[in-house]
């Protein structure tokens, strides 16, 4: 049987995205988290994370104050590759965060 | 002294020699290299100890950048700070000009040095948050101030990153 080129790739396509959301689900529970620390100013760990995460800052203010409040505070959960990448990000800024598999 | 914002550039005028010899510091203060409870908390850990594989990569690709990033931060406010010489002495009465694109290098720097100064001197939260501490009686206290001066000076920067309105005299 001939299969036209245009009907081959079709056929191909839906295959090919369906193992790149398996590979996603599979490295799905990762977090950053960020760690309390009494040096750095509030005004200024909610500037980062609006700039690091491109929150709003109302929600920048909330994790803001749950770090200061509980210790730490779960920025964001997703693939490892993001979440390592965010992690370098918050270093370079100098604030406590390390990535962490979710429970 | 006095801190405004003058068309795009952060001024601090009428520094006497004291607070000029402060911000001097910066650079020095913020380099952790004698202090091994400065290194640990400016480099610190990016995970658990048991992810011992993401650690030790990290320590050779991640490291290295961060290092790069914290130094050219400190040079580019040991640039700016210049303008309080004059033929190698401290200028009275000096004035500080920070251009807004230093701003980000100015918080960087300031960060580094406020976060080695309390991780050398092991500054409890309440101490942290006394900042009418005086009088200044020991190289502990001057310490504890300089951190808190410092701190002054990032939230000004920060309040002028955000601040869309007028110049104003911030005193």
């Amino acid at each position: 049987m001939h299969v036209s080129p245009q009907i081959s790739s079709a056929m191909q396509s839906p295959e090919i995205v369906e193992e790149v959301e398996t590979n996603e689900a599979l490295d799905l529970p990762w977090q950053v988290v960020v760690h309390n620390d009494p040096v750095n100013l509030m005004t200024y760990v909610t500037m980062v994370f609006q700039r690091v995460f491109g929150y709003p800052k109302e929600k920048a203010e909330i994790h803001m104050l749950e770090v200061h409040r509980n210790g730490r505070s779960v920025l964001w959960s997703g693939v490892r590759e993001r979440a390592e990448l965010f992690v370098q990000q918050l270093h370079g800024y100098l604030l406590l965060a390390t990535i962490e598999r979710s429970n | 002294m006095e801190v405004f914002r003058n068309n795009g550039t952060l001024e601090i005028t009428e520094l006497d020699p004291f607070l000029a010899e402060l911000l001097r510091q910066i650079p020095i203060s913020a380099n952790p290299d004698a202090v091994p409870a400065a290194e640990q908390r400016i480099y610190s850990a990016p995970a658990e100890p048991n992810e011992k594989e993401f650690c030790a990569e990290w320590k050779i690709y991640v490291e290295p950048e961060l290092r790069r990033l914290f130094q050219t931060a400190t040079e580019t406010v040991a640039s700016d700070l210049e303008q309080l010489r004059e033929k190698g002495k401290l200028v009275a009465n000096g004035k500080l000009s920070i251009p807004r694109e230093h701003a980000d290098a100015w918080l960087n720097a300031l960060n580094q040095a406020r976060l080695a100064i309390a991780a050398k001197y092991e500054f409890s939260e309440a101490e942290l948050c006394d900042h009418y501490r005086s009088p200044i009686g020991s190289r502990r206290d001057l310490s504890l101030f300089q951190v808190n001066f410092y701190g002054f000076l990032q939230e000004f920067i920060l309040r002028e990153l955000n601040c869309e309105g007028p110049a104003l005299p911030n005193g």
